[in-house]
Protein backbone atom coordinates (compact mmCIF):
# COMPACT_ATOMS: atom_id res chain seq x y z
CA UNK A 1 0.00 0.00 0.00
CA UNK A 2 3.17 2.39 0.18
CA UNK A 3 3.74 2.49 -3.62
CA UNK A 4 0.68 4.99 -3.67
CA UNK A 5 1.98 8.32 -2.82
CA UNK A 6 -1.08 9.27 -1.05
CA UNK A 7 -0.97 6.86 1.29
CA UNK A 8 2.54 7.23 1.88
CA UNK A 9 1.61 11.14 2.28
CA UNK A 10 -1.30 10.17 5.06
CA UNK A 11 1.16 8.19 6.61
CA UNK A 12 3.49 10.61 7.27
CA UNK A 13 0.67 13.09 7.74
CA UNK A 14 -1.03 11.00 10.35
CA UNK A 15 2.37 10.27 12.24
CA UNK A 16 3.35 13.41 12.87
CA UNK A 17 -0.06 14.56 13.97
CA UNK A 18 -0.49 11.31 16.00
CA UNK A 19 2.76 11.80 17.82
CA UNK A 20 2.02 15.15 19.08
CA UNK A 21 -1.81 14.57 19.87
CA UNK A 22 -0.41 12.14 22.47
CA UNK A 23 1.29 14.21 25.05
CA UNK A 24 -0.64 17.24 24.17
CA UNK A 25 -3.75 15.39 25.03
CA UNK A 26 -2.23 13.79 28.01
CA UNK A 27 -2.12 17.38 29.52
CA UNK A 28 -5.48 17.98 28.38
CA UNK A 29 -7.10 15.14 30.12
CA UNK A 30 -4.65 15.45 33.07
CA UNK A 31 -6.57 18.74 33.58
CA UNK A 32 -9.85 17.74 33.27
CA UNK A 33 -10.50 19.74 29.91
CA UNK A 34 -11.07 17.07 27.10
CA UNK A 35 -14.95 18.91 26.03
CA UNK A 36 -13.27 21.85 25.82
CA UNK A 37 -10.32 20.73 23.33
CA UNK A 38 -13.79 18.80 21.41
CA UNK A 39 -15.43 22.43 21.38
CA UNK A 40 -11.89 23.90 20.03
CA UNK A 41 -12.57 21.74 16.69
CA UNK A 42 -15.96 22.82 15.89
CA UNK A 43 -14.74 26.32 16.20
CA UNK A 44 -12.01 25.18 13.98
CA UNK A 45 -14.88 24.28 11.46
CA UNK A 46 -16.31 27.86 11.91
CA UNK A 47 -12.89 28.89 10.94
CA UNK A 48 -12.09 26.83 8.18
CA UNK A 49 -15.39 27.39 6.40
CA UNK A 50 -15.06 31.24 7.01
CA UNK A 51 -11.40 31.00 5.35
CA UNK A 52 -12.87 29.32 2.21
CA UNK A 53 -15.06 32.17 2.29
CA UNK A 54 -12.72 34.67 2.92
CA UNK A 55 -10.42 32.70 -0.35
CA UNK A 56 -7.67 32.19 2.24
CA UNK A 57 -7.03 27.90 2.81
CA UNK A 58 -8.92 26.47 4.85
CA UNK A 59 -6.53 25.24 7.28
CA UNK A 60 -5.18 28.50 7.97
CA UNK A 61 -8.99 29.80 8.90
CA UNK A 62 -9.11 26.46 11.03
CA UNK A 63 -5.56 27.33 12.75
CA UNK A 64 -6.55 30.89 13.24
CA UNK A 65 -10.27 30.38 14.88
CA UNK A 66 -9.08 28.03 17.24
CA UNK A 67 -6.15 30.00 18.07
CA UNK A 68 -8.06 32.73 19.20
CA UNK A 69 -10.58 30.70 20.85
CA UNK A 70 -8.05 28.57 22.58
CA UNK A 71 -6.79 32.23 24.04
CA UNK A 72 -9.87 33.07 24.82
CA UNK A 73 -10.61 29.73 26.80
CA UNK A 74 -7.43 29.77 28.34
CA UNK A 75 -7.64 33.90 29.79
CA UNK A 76 -11.39 33.18 31.09
CA UNK A 77 -9.69 30.58 33.33
CA UNK A 78 -10.45 27.30 34.74
CA UNK A 79 -13.45 27.99 35.60
CA UNK A 80 -15.26 28.97 32.21
CA UNK A 81 -12.99 25.86 30.54
CA UNK A 82 -15.07 23.68 32.97
CA UNK A 83 -18.24 25.32 32.15
CA UNK A 84 -19.86 22.30 30.60
CA UNK A 85 -23.27 24.01 29.59
CA UNK A 86 -20.97 27.55 27.79
CA UNK A 87 -18.71 25.10 26.10
CA UNK A 88 -21.63 23.20 24.55
CA UNK A 89 -23.28 26.31 23.63
CA UNK A 90 -20.42 27.60 22.06
CA UNK A 91 -19.66 24.25 20.32
CA UNK A 92 -23.49 24.13 18.74
CA UNK A 93 -23.17 27.71 17.93
CA UNK A 94 -19.79 27.93 16.16
CA UNK A 95 -20.65 24.60 13.92
CA UNK A 96 -24.06 26.39 13.10
CA UNK A 97 -21.65 29.38 11.87
CA UNK A 98 -19.58 27.25 9.78
CA UNK A 99 -22.77 25.88 8.19
CA UNK A 100 -23.75 29.32 7.02
CA UNK A 101 -20.37 30.06 5.78
CA UNK A 102 -21.05 26.68 3.83
CA UNK A 103 -24.84 27.80 2.83
CA UNK A 104 -22.43 31.29 1.20
CA UNK A 105 -20.18 29.82 -0.61
CA UNK A 106 -22.40 27.41 -2.19
CA UNK A 107 -20.07 24.42 -1.78
CA UNK A 108 -21.19 20.68 -2.31
CA UNK A 109 -21.54 18.35 0.23
CA UNK A 110 -18.00 16.91 -0.03
CA UNK A 111 -16.45 19.90 0.79
CA UNK A 112 -17.98 19.61 3.99
CA UNK A 113 -17.62 16.18 4.72
CA UNK A 114 -13.97 16.20 4.19
CA UNK A 115 -13.71 19.08 7.37
CA UNK A 116 -16.24 17.00 9.29
CA UNK A 117 -14.57 13.73 9.02
CA UNK A 118 -11.43 14.57 7.58
CA UNK A 119 -9.45 13.43 4.54
CA UNK A 120 -6.28 12.45 5.23
CA UNK A 121 -5.85 11.15 1.96
CA UNK A 122 -6.41 13.95 0.28
CA UNK A 123 -3.06 15.29 2.53
CA UNK A 124 -0.22 16.81 -0.32
CA UNK A 125 3.34 17.14 0.45
CA UNK A 126 3.26 20.76 1.31
CA UNK A 127 0.64 20.15 3.62
CA UNK A 128 2.71 17.36 5.63
CA UNK A 129 5.74 19.71 6.02
CA UNK A 130 3.43 22.54 7.35
CA UNK A 131 1.94 20.07 9.69
CA UNK A 132 5.00 18.77 10.68
CA UNK A 133 6.66 22.75 11.73
CA UNK A 134 3.47 23.68 13.42
CA UNK A 135 3.74 20.34 15.46
CA UNK A 136 7.36 20.89 16.04
CA UNK A 137 6.77 24.27 17.16
CA UNK A 138 3.84 22.96 19.67
CA UNK A 139 5.41 20.04 20.87
CA UNK A 140 8.76 22.32 21.70
CA UNK A 141 6.54 24.94 23.61
CA UNK A 142 4.78 21.82 25.57
CA UNK A 143 8.20 20.82 26.37
CA UNK A 144 9.25 23.64 27.79
CA UNK A 145 6.16 24.97 30.16
CA UNK A 146 5.62 21.29 31.28
CA UNK A 147 6.89 21.35 34.39
CA UNK A 148 4.93 24.21 35.52
CA UNK A 149 2.27 23.13 33.50
CA UNK A 150 2.00 20.49 35.60
CA UNK A 151 2.56 21.21 38.84
CA UNK A 152 -0.32 23.91 37.70
CA UNK A 153 -2.45 21.43 36.46
CA UNK A 154 -2.23 18.96 39.42
CA UNK A 155 -2.30 20.99 42.47
CA UNK A 156 -3.29 24.97 41.57
CA UNK A 157 -3.25 26.06 44.83
CA UNK A 158 0.34 25.14 45.55
CA UNK A 159 1.39 26.02 42.00
CA UNK A 160 0.12 29.52 43.06
CA UNK A 161 1.42 29.95 46.42
CA UNK A 162 5.25 28.73 44.51
CA UNK A 163 4.69 32.33 42.20
CA UNK A 164 3.81 30.07 39.39
CA UNK A 165 0.38 32.12 37.13
CA UNK A 166 -2.12 29.99 36.50
CA UNK A 167 -3.69 31.92 33.80
CA UNK A 168 -0.80 32.16 31.93
CA UNK A 169 -0.32 28.64 31.66
CA UNK A 170 -3.82 28.04 31.13
CA UNK A 171 -3.82 30.51 27.90
CA UNK A 172 -0.22 29.24 26.86
CA UNK A 173 -1.86 25.64 26.77
CA UNK A 174 -4.67 26.10 25.10
CA UNK A 175 -3.04 27.68 22.53
CA UNK A 176 -0.89 24.73 21.71
CA UNK A 177 -4.10 22.74 21.98
CA UNK A 178 -5.86 24.89 19.73
CA UNK A 179 -3.03 24.45 16.75
CA UNK A 180 -3.01 20.52 17.76
CA UNK A 181 -6.73 20.32 17.45
CA UNK A 182 -6.41 21.97 14.05
CA UNK A 183 -3.42 19.24 12.76
CA UNK A 184 -5.69 16.31 14.05
CA UNK A 185 -9.02 17.87 11.92
CA UNK A 186 -6.70 17.29 9.48
CA UNK A 187 -6.06 13.74 9.41
CA UNK A 188 -10.15 12.85 11.41
CA UNK A 189 -12.12 15.87 10.85
CA UNK A 190 -13.33 18.44 13.22
CA UNK A 191 -15.82 15.92 14.84
CA UNK A 192 -13.19 13.35 15.21
CA UNK A 193 -10.36 15.16 17.31
CA UNK A 194 -11.15 13.28 20.49
CA UNK A 195 -10.06 10.49 18.58
CA UNK A 196 -6.50 11.51 18.21
CA UNK A 197 -6.08 13.62 21.16
CA UNK A 198 -8.27 12.15 24.00
CA UNK A 199 -8.99 8.30 23.02
CA UNK A 200 -5.15 7.25 23.13
CA UNK A 201 -4.21 9.79 26.05
CA UNK A 202 -6.89 8.67 28.11
CA UNK A 203 -6.38 5.00 27.53
CA UNK A 204 -2.39 6.02 28.53
CA UNK A 205 -3.32 8.05 31.79
CA UNK A 206 -5.08 5.05 32.81
CA UNK A 207 -2.41 2.74 32.41
CA UNK A 208 0.68 4.06 33.28
CA UNK A 209 2.05 5.85 37.05
CA UNK A 210 4.25 7.99 36.10
CA UNK A 211 3.91 11.62 34.02
CA UNK A 212 6.69 10.92 31.37
CA UNK A 213 5.82 7.09 30.95
CA UNK A 214 1.91 8.20 30.26
CA UNK A 215 2.69 10.91 27.96
CA UNK A 216 5.31 8.67 26.12
CA UNK A 217 2.15 5.70 25.71
CA UNK A 218 -0.02 8.30 25.13
CA UNK A 219 2.16 8.83 21.55
CA UNK A 220 2.79 5.58 21.22
CA UNK A 221 -0.31 4.72 21.24
CA UNK A 222 -2.03 7.72 19.12
CA UNK A 223 0.48 6.90 16.26
CA UNK A 224 -0.59 3.29 16.36
CA UNK A 225 -4.06 4.11 15.86
CA UNK A 226 -3.45 6.39 13.40
CA UNK A 227 -1.09 4.01 11.44
CA UNK A 228 -3.37 0.74 11.83
CA UNK A 229 -6.68 2.44 11.21
CA UNK A 230 -5.30 3.63 7.53
CA UNK A 231 -4.19 0.08 6.93
CA UNK A 232 -7.54 -0.89 7.91
CA UNK A 233 -9.50 1.53 5.82
CA UNK A 234 -6.88 0.38 2.91
CA UNK A 235 -7.61 -2.95 2.77
CA UNK A 236 -11.13 -2.91 4.09
CA UNK A 237 -12.41 0.34 2.16
CA UNK A 238 -13.67 1.89 5.08
CA UNK A 239 -13.10 5.69 5.77
CA UNK A 240 -10.21 6.38 7.23
CA UNK A 241 -11.55 8.39 9.66
CA UNK A 242 -13.89 5.83 10.95
CA UNK A 243 -11.05 2.55 11.22
CA UNK A 244 -9.03 5.18 13.57
CA UNK A 245 -11.75 6.24 15.77
CA UNK A 246 -12.38 2.30 15.50
CA UNK A 247 -9.30 1.39 16.99
CA UNK A 248 -9.14 4.71 19.44
CA UNK A 249 -12.19 2.95 21.44
CA UNK A 250 -11.54 -0.34 21.43
CA UNK A 251 -7.59 0.63 23.20
CA UNK A 252 -9.77 3.19 25.37
CA UNK A 253 -12.08 0.69 26.72
CA UNK A 254 -9.43 -2.20 26.71
CA UNK A 255 -7.62 0.19 28.87
CA UNK A 256 -10.13 0.83 31.25
CA UNK A 257 -11.33 -2.63 31.41
CA UNK A 258 -7.47 -3.29 32.20
CA UNK A 259 -7.36 -0.47 34.72
CA UNK A 260 -10.52 -1.19 37.04
CA UNK A 261 -9.21 -4.78 37.16
CA UNK B 1 13.53 35.26 65.53
CA UNK B 2 10.36 36.67 64.64
CA UNK B 3 8.74 34.24 61.83
CA UNK B 4 5.28 36.05 61.15
CA UNK B 5 4.50 39.27 62.06
CA UNK B 6 1.07 40.95 60.76
CA UNK B 7 0.77 44.69 62.12
CA UNK B 8 -2.73 46.12 61.92
CA UNK B 9 -3.49 44.17 59.32
CA UNK B 10 -6.78 44.45 57.43
CA UNK B 11 -7.82 41.45 54.84
CA UNK B 12 -10.28 41.86 52.67
CA UNK B 13 -11.88 39.53 49.93
CA UNK B 14 -13.76 41.32 47.14
CA UNK B 15 -16.26 43.56 49.76
CA UNK B 16 -16.09 41.31 53.10
CA UNK B 17 -13.58 42.30 55.08
CA UNK B 18 -12.57 39.01 56.34
CA UNK B 19 -10.04 40.39 59.05
CA UNK B 20 -9.72 44.13 60.49
CA UNK B 21 -6.90 45.45 62.43
CA UNK B 22 -4.94 42.06 63.34
CA UNK B 23 -1.60 42.34 65.13
CA UNK B 24 0.57 39.41 66.03
CA UNK B 25 4.09 38.08 66.04
CA UNK B 26 4.69 34.48 66.30
CA UNK B 27 8.11 33.08 66.86
CA UNK B 28 10.57 31.12 65.55
CA UNK B 29 10.05 27.22 66.15
CA UNK B 30 6.48 27.75 68.00
CA UNK B 31 3.11 25.44 66.50
CA UNK B 32 0.37 27.42 66.33
CA UNK B 33 -3.31 26.13 66.30
CA UNK B 34 -5.24 28.45 63.91
CA UNK B 35 -9.09 27.58 65.15
CA UNK B 36 -12.24 29.37 64.07
CA UNK B 37 -15.35 28.93 61.99
CA UNK B 38 -15.97 28.00 58.59
CA UNK B 39 -14.70 31.85 56.59
CA UNK B 40 -13.21 33.08 59.77
CA UNK B 41 -10.20 33.78 58.03
CA UNK B 42 -7.95 31.03 58.54
CA UNK B 43 -7.21 30.00 54.56
CA UNK B 44 -7.51 34.33 53.77
CA UNK B 45 -4.31 34.62 56.57
CA UNK B 46 -2.45 32.11 55.14
CA UNK B 47 -2.65 33.08 51.99
CA UNK B 48 -1.53 36.49 52.74
CA UNK B 49 1.37 35.07 54.50
CA UNK B 50 2.39 33.53 51.14
CA UNK B 51 1.58 36.92 48.89
CA UNK B 52 -1.42 35.64 47.61
CA UNK B 53 -3.09 38.50 48.67
CA UNK B 54 -2.01 42.21 49.66
CA UNK B 55 -3.56 43.19 52.59
CA UNK B 56 -5.48 45.69 52.47
CA UNK B 57 -4.41 48.02 55.18
CA UNK B 58 -1.54 47.49 57.67
CA UNK B 59 2.01 45.17 57.04
CA UNK B 60 2.84 41.72 57.18
CA UNK B 61 6.65 40.26 57.64
CA UNK B 62 7.34 36.66 56.79
CA UNK B 63 11.57 36.06 58.20
CA UNK B 64 11.57 39.94 58.49
CA UNK B 65 10.24 40.51 54.63
CA UNK B 66 7.19 41.36 52.76
CA UNK B 67 5.41 38.29 51.50
CA UNK B 68 6.30 37.00 48.16
CA UNK B 69 5.08 34.03 46.17
CA UNK B 70 7.31 31.41 45.44
CA UNK B 71 9.21 32.24 48.96
CA UNK B 72 10.70 28.63 49.30
CA UNK B 73 11.25 28.93 53.50
CA UNK B 74 7.44 28.32 53.32
CA UNK B 75 5.72 25.08 52.64
CA UNK B 76 2.44 25.11 52.32
CA UNK B 77 -1.02 22.12 52.67
CA UNK B 78 -3.74 23.87 51.04
CA UNK B 79 -6.99 22.81 52.29
CA UNK B 80 -9.41 20.22 49.76
CA UNK B 81 -7.17 19.28 46.93
CA UNK B 82 -8.69 17.26 44.30
CA UNK B 83 -7.73 15.47 41.54
CA UNK B 84 -8.91 14.00 38.19
CA UNK B 85 -10.67 10.96 38.73
CA UNK B 86 -9.54 7.83 37.26
CA UNK B 87 -6.33 9.47 37.35
CA UNK B 88 -3.81 6.71 37.99
CA UNK B 89 -0.51 9.07 38.62
CA UNK B 90 1.88 7.84 41.82
CA UNK B 91 2.03 10.04 44.81
CA UNK B 92 5.55 9.86 44.20
CA UNK B 93 4.85 11.92 40.45
CA UNK B 94 2.64 14.31 41.77
CA UNK B 95 4.34 15.40 44.88
CA UNK B 96 7.69 15.83 42.95
CA UNK B 97 5.69 18.30 40.93
CA UNK B 98 6.95 20.65 43.79
CA UNK B 99 10.58 20.23 42.93
CA UNK B 100 11.44 23.51 41.16
CA UNK B 101 7.96 23.32 39.42
CA UNK B 102 7.91 27.20 39.17
CA UNK B 103 10.60 26.85 36.57
CA UNK B 104 10.58 26.26 32.98
CA UNK B 105 11.23 22.79 31.19
CA UNK B 106 10.49 19.20 31.14
CA UNK B 107 9.95 17.68 34.32
CA UNK B 108 13.07 15.75 34.81
CA UNK B 109 13.46 15.46 38.86
CA UNK B 110 17.77 15.73 38.87
CA UNK B 111 19.27 13.20 41.57
CA UNK B 112 19.01 16.01 43.99
CA UNK B 113 15.37 16.42 43.74
CA UNK B 114 14.92 13.01 44.19
CA UNK B 115 16.81 12.46 47.17
CA UNK B 116 14.80 15.27 48.49
CA UNK B 117 11.31 14.02 47.55
CA UNK B 118 12.96 10.27 49.01
CA UNK B 119 13.96 12.01 52.06
CA UNK B 120 10.63 13.58 53.19
CA UNK B 121 8.71 10.70 52.56
CA UNK B 122 10.90 9.02 54.67
CA UNK B 123 10.45 11.92 57.56
CA UNK B 124 6.41 11.11 57.05
CA UNK B 125 7.08 7.42 56.48
CA UNK B 126 5.52 6.69 53.66
CA UNK B 127 8.26 5.94 50.98
CA UNK B 128 6.46 2.40 50.18
CA UNK B 129 2.77 4.80 49.93
CA UNK B 130 4.37 6.95 47.25
CA UNK B 131 4.34 3.85 44.87
CA UNK B 132 1.01 3.89 44.52
CA UNK B 133 -1.58 5.59 43.00
CA UNK B 134 -2.55 8.42 45.01
CA UNK B 135 -6.21 7.91 43.86
CA UNK B 136 -6.16 4.86 45.84
CA UNK B 137 -5.07 5.86 49.05
CA UNK B 138 -7.20 6.55 52.08
CA UNK B 139 -7.22 10.10 53.38
CA UNK B 140 -5.26 9.74 55.81
CA UNK B 141 -2.71 8.17 53.55
CA UNK B 142 -3.00 11.13 51.02
CA UNK B 143 -2.49 13.96 54.03
CA UNK B 144 0.66 12.40 55.44
CA UNK B 145 2.07 12.78 51.32
CA UNK B 146 0.80 16.07 50.70
CA UNK B 147 2.88 16.68 54.41
CA UNK B 148 5.73 15.24 52.77
CA UNK B 149 5.47 17.32 49.92
CA UNK B 150 5.28 20.95 52.27
CA UNK B 151 9.03 19.07 53.43
CA UNK B 152 10.46 19.36 50.53
CA UNK B 153 12.99 22.24 50.21
CA UNK B 154 13.31 22.21 53.94
CA UNK B 155 11.00 25.23 54.76
CA UNK B 156 11.51 27.11 57.94
CA UNK B 157 7.36 27.80 58.42
CA UNK B 158 4.74 25.23 57.30
CA UNK B 159 0.92 26.25 56.78
CA UNK B 160 -0.94 23.76 57.43
CA UNK B 161 -4.37 24.36 56.05
CA UNK B 162 -7.06 22.04 57.91
CA UNK B 163 -4.95 18.98 57.26
CA UNK B 164 -7.40 17.09 59.70
CA UNK B 165 -10.33 17.58 57.63
CA UNK B 166 -12.25 13.99 56.60
CA UNK B 167 -10.01 12.07 58.69
CA UNK B 168 -11.62 9.98 61.69
CA UNK B 169 -10.39 10.59 65.19
CA UNK B 170 -7.65 8.21 65.31
CA UNK B 171 -6.13 9.20 62.12
CA UNK B 172 -6.31 13.01 63.42
CA UNK B 173 -4.15 12.25 66.42
CA UNK B 174 -1.60 10.10 64.19
CA UNK B 175 -1.34 13.38 61.87
CA UNK B 176 -1.34 16.01 64.94
CA UNK B 177 1.48 13.56 66.39
CA UNK B 178 3.46 13.19 63.52
CA UNK B 179 3.24 17.16 62.77
CA UNK B 180 4.41 17.79 66.13
CA UNK B 181 7.28 15.15 66.10
CA UNK B 182 8.64 16.61 62.84
CA UNK B 183 8.44 20.02 64.02
CA UNK B 184 10.48 19.42 67.43
CA UNK B 185 13.36 17.37 64.96
CA UNK B 186 13.44 19.50 62.18
CA UNK B 187 12.69 22.95 64.15
CA UNK B 188 10.26 24.86 61.57
CA UNK B 189 7.65 26.98 63.10
CA UNK B 190 3.82 25.69 62.08
CA UNK B 191 0.36 27.25 61.82
CA UNK B 192 -2.23 23.99 61.71
CA UNK B 193 -5.99 25.48 61.17
CA UNK B 194 -8.38 22.80 62.37
CA UNK B 195 -11.98 23.29 63.07
CA UNK B 196 -12.04 21.91 66.69
CA UNK B 197 -8.99 22.10 69.67
CA UNK B 198 -9.51 18.88 70.79
CA UNK B 199 -6.78 16.83 68.54
CA UNK B 200 -4.30 19.69 69.34
CA UNK B 201 -4.33 19.68 73.00
CA UNK B 202 -1.50 18.97 74.41
CA UNK B 203 0.23 19.41 71.02
CA UNK B 204 0.09 23.02 70.26
CA UNK B 205 2.60 26.09 72.24
CA UNK B 206 -0.27 28.51 71.54
CA UNK B 207 -3.49 29.04 69.63
CA UNK B 208 -4.77 31.88 67.29
CA UNK B 209 -8.30 31.91 67.46
CA UNK B 210 -9.72 34.33 64.26
CA UNK B 211 -13.86 34.99 64.83
CA UNK B 212 -15.43 38.22 63.95
CA UNK B 213 -12.81 39.76 62.05
CA UNK B 214 -10.67 39.66 64.94
CA UNK B 215 -8.17 37.38 66.11
CA UNK B 216 -6.46 36.73 69.69
CA UNK B 217 -3.27 34.58 70.03
CA UNK B 218 -1.87 33.20 73.19
CA UNK B 219 -1.61 30.08 75.59
CA UNK B 220 -4.74 27.74 75.05
CA UNK B 221 -5.95 28.46 78.83
CA UNK B 222 -5.72 32.11 77.96
CA UNK B 223 -7.48 32.52 74.70
CA UNK B 224 -10.60 29.42 74.87
CA UNK B 225 -12.17 31.63 78.04
CA UNK B 226 -15.76 33.13 77.42
CA UNK B 227 -14.57 36.26 77.82
CA UNK B 228 -12.03 36.12 75.23
CA UNK B 229 -14.41 34.15 72.70
CA UNK B 230 -17.45 36.05 73.71
CA UNK B 231 -15.58 39.11 72.70
CA UNK B 232 -14.25 37.94 69.65
CA UNK B 233 -17.68 36.60 68.03
CA UNK B 234 -19.86 39.39 69.77
CA UNK B 235 -22.14 36.90 71.26
CA UNK B 236 -22.12 35.05 74.62
CA UNK B 237 -20.35 32.09 74.16
CA UNK B 238 -19.50 29.02 77.11
CA UNK B 239 -16.75 26.98 77.20
CA UNK B 240 -16.92 23.58 79.24
CA UNK B 241 -13.97 21.61 80.13
CA UNK B 242 -14.99 17.85 80.08
CA UNK B 243 -12.68 14.98 80.30
CA UNK B 244 -9.38 16.87 79.41
CA UNK B 245 -11.66 17.79 76.08
CA UNK B 246 -12.67 21.74 75.09
CA UNK B 247 -16.40 22.32 73.92
CA UNK B 248 -17.09 25.96 72.69
CA UNK B 249 -20.83 26.59 72.85
CA UNK B 250 -22.92 29.38 71.61
CA UNK B 251 -26.57 29.12 73.34
CA UNK B 252 -27.27 25.29 72.83
CA UNK B 253 -24.97 25.22 69.53
CA UNK B 254 -21.73 23.82 69.86
CA UNK B 255 -19.70 26.65 67.82
CA UNK B 256 -16.74 23.72 66.67
CA UNK B 257 -18.94 20.57 66.08
CA UNK B 258 -19.83 21.34 62.28
CA UNK B 259 -17.13 19.87 60.10
CA UNK B 260 -20.18 19.44 57.47
CA UNK B 261 -20.08 23.43 56.89
CA UNK B 262 -16.66 22.89 56.12
CA UNK B 263 -16.08 21.05 52.92
CA UNK B 264 -15.87 22.74 50.26
CA UNK B 265 -16.65 21.13 47.15
CA UNK B 266 -15.21 22.96 43.93
CA UNK B 267 -15.37 26.11 45.80
CA UNK B 268 -13.34 28.57 44.26
CA UNK B 269 -10.15 29.92 45.29
CA UNK B 270 -11.67 33.11 47.75
CA UNK B 271 -12.46 30.66 50.34
CA UNK B 272 -11.79 32.17 53.84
Amino acid sequence: MLAYAFMRHAFAASAVVALIAGPVGYFLVLRGQTFAGHALSHVGFTGATGGVLAGISPFFGMVAATLLAGLGMGAFGARLAERDVAIGMVLAFALALGMLFLHFFTAYATAATALLFGNVLAVDTATVWLLLALGLGSIAALAVISRPLLLASLQPELAEAKGVSLRLYAVLFMAIVAIVTAECAEIVGVLLVFTLMVGPAAAASRLTRHVLSGVALAAALALAEAWGGLSLAFYTDWPSSFSITLLSTLVYLAAAALASR
Amino acid sequence: MKTLEFQDVTLTLGRRTVLAGVDLVIDAGEFIGVLGANGAGKTTLMRAALGLLTPSGGRIRVFGEQPRRGNPLIGYVPQHQSLPAGLRLSGFDIIAGVVAGHRLGLPWLSRAGREEVSWALEKVGAADLARRPLGALSGGERQRLLLAQALIGRPRLLLLDEPLISLDPRHQQGMVDLIRALQKELGFTALFSAHEINPLLGAIDRVLYLGGGKAALGPVDAVITPVVLSRLYGTPIEVVHLNNRIFVLAGNTDLEAQPHLHEHHGAPAGHA
